[in-house]
């Protein structure tokens, strides 16, 4: 353990802590943009500077091992003109378009140009401006907005393992770019997404949603067992977009599904009841050796819907008794199988196979995610 | 060394090659080998390249030595062999009108060269050259007959301190990594020479491969490393070729492999091509590059001495530091000591360029004063003009002004200045050199080499530079020299890496200097070294117009009227100030203030 005197005060902290982790854990708000706890440190926002006894300059916080006996300042207002300069010259880079940002309200440097209320900054020049845009289907990219926090590329790197970005070009032109400028072809996680302090990263079907004033509901994901909490944010009963908390079990942490793939939630194509099929499926036909076969498409018929019929569970479910029992007295169980879903809990897998042993009594039986 | 009593050597550094180097060795080479009737001539003749000897400005460098007696030519080409072969080797008559001058002996008599020694001396090509000169016989002693301790002892008497730019003395910075536990070790070689301008790493490499590699040794057996990279440029094609070579060399007589000299220590040395941008060199930047990731400085909570390459203990050297290291052991540290000064142990070399007459590469020792350098070795100004200033340590250096011109080059005495030893620049600026615009042209490197990670350097040292483009431009604002400061001063307090930390050096340094020559460009609107060209106007000078009109007819925006035989008007709203009238007129009528 170490002690030291933080804004003259003093507290004691383990010796793995940075001077950042010291200073928040006194409940000290200190400006950061490129910290994230999960990460590998990188220092370069440089808002997170102190000062203190023995340093030649300022250091950044969150890169500085606390020493015993060190005397630290977290704000004086030499270092809050250096803070303001560090966000005024990200502002001199930065579009002016927060009346139409998705990100405009939740956005850490907004926050921070109010904080030093920046209307105006003292620079002005060149800005990054960029024609060719990403084509990829799930993540608006307008590199405009980049801080060049490096957030993303480590997410990308040190947790998701892929490494589909990199900072790529020098000077003002540095740039967080997929190799080659290509559009981005990676697994779409978005959890660069996730940790984007502005409105560089956004998800392309955010877009109008809303972006304020979202009510918001935890769920958990139904799309696979892993039981990752989201949380819905949800605006005129629909979702606006999903992101998930810190303090869940997936730490705030989701994939492309859990993250982007809401839309079948409101889509009017969604099944809400069962159906019973009245007719043969009637490209399917029996064929010479007694196997069901596909028929080639041009002797089939246009039109294989419409032979449904809206029912109710209890029907669904009498129908399904029938029919199993009608096959396994003629041709015996195992002329059944059972194919349980990865969206489905452990328990209902374990029900399910229950099900099939016990109840039907084969052992056909086996699940999605096998393959 | 050479038993041969004719020994011919042909500069063959990179300067010398692109002058036709290659094509002088070769004809003195063929008319060797075809003079040869008598048979014993060809055993006494040999012509050989040797590194280069820093005064590329007369390329190609030819020394003929007639048993021990050595003539220096300059300025060859392959043409002018025959004569100097016919005339001086075979009859013994130097011909004097193409022999290296009084500005040739005034280049090389204030210089002190120690790891300059071998350059223009000796074939870098040649292992065998290398050892007859004593070459690693300092690595041999250093496997076979000290101990680490002893080692790092000697490094440190010397009072050698890195040459790459910091200055922190290396036999420390060996101690920390000898004391670290680990199972790897490295040593690395900092050959990215970030600063253009610079190529005294260059010239070592090309012309003494051998003495880095035998450095580097040392180095690895001091702090027990088994694994050393050479980080160079890979631009610099003749020093990777060079350095591949001497390492191929020193594999095959197992200097390098495992069980080196017998001592039952292994050492590999490899190559590592460098992408060559500028923060290449800054050393967590370098590390990240060879472990094959995007070379971007990180924050240093640990010395590199004790984590480094892939978090091992890593000692990072510049290649100057390096070469010296087989020296301290083969002459002692006392005598290395005693040539600095007494913080500073040996020499520097320096890449003096500019506003003097010889420019070249030079080899000083510590603490030589500036005015020795200029007007010794640097044989004063060009045409004599007035001395204004003079740019040190590259592009992130700063800039001083004559008041300092007595001040000693040295670590301190630079700091104290404002500027830095950098990798050793010198460009020297005369009254024909503008102050802003040379900030300005600092600056506009800098700005684009900034690697972007951190903000202050990113985004600060392009609106300096900006600011700096609008001044030259005749756009200056009031408080334009203010905002300059604030942001300068910001830059070196916030920065991450020792880049952003140095890069507002010449503007600081500048404005330091030189704050009213800014004044004018901003209140006058004038450059008085007559450089910016937007703040230069053209006008005619009624007495001296004679009405020639040829001025008219040069001037490609038709911005001059005027009858024949009468004076003529420049109409400054039309003029796009390209100068052409001023440089055709024959009555010297165009006034350019
Ligand atoms: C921006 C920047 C560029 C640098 N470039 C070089 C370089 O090109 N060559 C070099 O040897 N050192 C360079 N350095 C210094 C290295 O970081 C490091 O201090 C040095 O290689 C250590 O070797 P030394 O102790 O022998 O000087 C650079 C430092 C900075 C901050
Ligand atoms: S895109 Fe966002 S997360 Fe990535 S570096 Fe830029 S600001 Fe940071
Ligand atoms: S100071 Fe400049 S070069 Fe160094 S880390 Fe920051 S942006 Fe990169």
């Amino acid at each position: 353990m170490v002690t030291l005197n933080i804004d003259g005060q003093d507290i004691t902290v383990d010796r793995s802590y940075t001077l950042l982790d010291a200073v928040r854990e006194m409940g000290i708000t200190i400006p950061t943009l490129c910290h994230h706890p999960d990460l590998s440190l990188f220092g370069g926002c440089r808002l997170c500077l102190v000062e203190g006894s023995g340093m030649r300059r300022p250091a950044a916080s969150c890169v500085t091992p606390v020493q015993e006996g060190m005397v630290v300042q977290s704000s004086t207002p030499y270092l809050e003109r250096l803070r303001k300069t560090n966000v005024e010259l990200l502002l001199s880079d930065h579009p002016n378009d927060c009346m139409l940002c998705e990100r405009a309200g939740n956005c850490k440097l907004q926050e921070l140009a109010y904080y030093y209320g920046l209307r105006e900054h003292r620079f002005e020049g060149d800005r990054r401006i960029y024609s060719r845009k990403d084509n990829n289907p799930f993540l608006q990219r307008e590199m405009e907005k980049c801080v060049m926090c490096g957030q993303c590329v480590r997410i990308c790197d040190e947790i998701q393992g892929v490494g589909a970005i990199d900072f790529a070009y020098k000077g003002l032109w540095t740039k967080v770019t997929p190799p080659f400028e290509r559009d981005l072809d990676c697994e779409f996680c978005g959890q660069c997404v996730g940790v984007c302090p502005t409105g560089a990263l956004t998800g392309r079907i955010w877009a109008g949603k809303g972006r304020q004033k979202f009510r918001e509901v935890d769920t958990v994901c139904s799309y696979c067992g892993c039981g990752c909490i989201l949380t819905l944010a949800v605006k005129k009963n629909q979702i606006a977009r999903i992101y998930s908390r810190k303090d869940t079990i997936n730490e705030g942490m989701l994939c492309a599904k859990g993250r982007f793939a809401y839309e079948f939630v409101n889509s009017p194509e969604r099944l809400t009841r069962p159906l019973i099929r009245t007719a043969p499926k009637k490209d399917w036909q029996l064929n010479d050796s007694g196997r069901y076969a596909q028929v080639k498409p041009e002797r089939s018929s246009t039109n294989s819907s419409g032979v449904f019929r809206e029912v109710s569970w209890e029907e669904a479910l009498d129908h399904i008794a029938f029919r199993i029992k009608e096959i396994k007295d003629v041709h015996g169980a195992d002329a059944i199988g059972g194919l349980a879903s990865a969206r489905c809990t452990n328990e209902e897998n374990y029900l399910f196979q229950k099900f099939m042993r016990a109840a039907v009594g084969t052992n056909n039986v086996d699940h999605c995610a096998r393959y | 060394m050479d038993k041969k009593d004719i020994v011919i050597k042909v500069c063959s550094g990179t300067g010398s090659l692109s002058a036709g180097g290659k094509d002088v060795l070769e004809a003195f080479r063929s008319l060797a080998a075809s003079t040869g009737t008598q048979a014993e001539f060809r055993d006494r003749c040999t012509a050989h390249q040797v590194g280069c000897r820093g005064f590329c400005s007369r390329d190609v460098l030819v020394d003929v030595i007639i048993n021990g007696e050595k003539i220096t030519y300059e300025l060859i080409k392959p043409d002018m062999v025959p004569r100097i072969f016919e005339e001086h080797i075979l009859q013994g008559d130097p011909v004097d009108e193409w022999m290296a001058g009084e500005q040739h002996r005034e280049f090389h008599a204030a210089q002190t060269k120690i790891v300059l020694s071998h350059c223009g001396e000796m074939d870098p090509e040649s292992l065998d050259a290398y050892l007859a000169s004593g070459g690693y016989e300092a690595a041999h002693q250093a496997f076979v007959r000290m101990t680490p301790g002893e080692i790092i002892e000697e490094i440190k008497r010397s009072a050698l301190r890195g040459r790459g730019g910091a200055g922190f003395p290396t036999g420390l910075k060996w101690e920390f990594a000898g004391r670290m536990r680990s199972k790897e070790k490295y040593v690395v070689c900092n050959g990215n020479e970030s600063d253009p301008g610079a190529f005294a790493d260059r010239c070592i490499i090309e012309g003494d491969p051998h003495s880095v590699i035998e450095g580097m040794m040392i180095c690895a057996r001091a702090i027990g490393a088994e694994r050393g990279y050479i980080y160079v440029r890979d631009s610099y094609a003749l020093a990777v070729k060079r350095l591949g070579l001497a390492l191929r060399q020193c594999r095959e007589h197992g200097f390098l492999g495992s069980n080196v000299f017998d001592s039952g220590f292994d050492l590999d040395i490899r190559l590592y091509p460098a992408p060559g941008a500028f923060i290449c060199g800054e050393a967590t930047a370098l590390m990240k590059s060879i472990e094959g990731k995007r070379a971007m400085p990180s924050p240093r909570m640990w010395r590199t001495a004790e984590k480094g390459l892939w978090g091992r203990p890593t000692v990072i050297n510049n290649v100057e530091t390096l070469a010296n290291v087989p020296r301290i052991l083969g002459r002692g540290a006392e005598w290395f000591a005693g040539v600095g000064t007494e913080n500073s142990g040996g020499t520097k070399v320096f890449s003096l360029t500019g506003k003097v007459k010889n420019t070249g590469l030079v080899e000083i020792p510590m603490g030589v004063t500036l005015r020795e350098v200029i007007y010794g070795i640097g044989g004063g100004m060009v045409e004599d003009r007035a001395f204004k200033g003079i740019q040190l340590g590259g592009p992130t250096g700063g800039c001083l002004s004559e008041a300092f011109l007595d001040s000693r080059v040295d670590y301190e005495s630079l700091a104290l200045a404002g500027t830095i030893m950098g990798s050793g620049g010198m460009v020297v600026l005369d009254e024909t050199s503008c102050i802003v615009d040379t900030a300005r042209f600092f600056l506009d490197i800098t700005q684009a080499e900034s690697c972007g990670k951190c903000t202050p350097c990113r985004l600060g040292l392009r609106r300096m530079f900006e600011i700096l483009q609008r001044i030259t431009n005749g756009h200056g604002r009031n408080g334009d020299i203010e905002l300059l400061e604030d942001l300068g001063s910001h830059i070196r307090a916030t920065s991450l890496c020792g880049f952003g930390m140095t890069a507002p050096n010449p503007v600081l340094t500048t404005i330091r200097y030189f704050r009213d020559e800014y004044a004018v460009h901003i209140k006058d609107r004038k450059c008085p070294a007559l450089v910016c060209k937007n703040l230069l106007t053209y006008s005619c000078i009624q007495e001296n117009c004679t009405g020639c009109g040829l001025c008219k007819k040069v001037c490609p925006s038709d911005a001059i009227r005027g009858t024949r035989k009468k004076s003529h008007k420049i109409d400054q709203d039309l003029c796009v100030k390209c100068g052409s009238c001023f440089d055709a007129c024959k009555f010297d009528a165009v006034l350019r203030e």
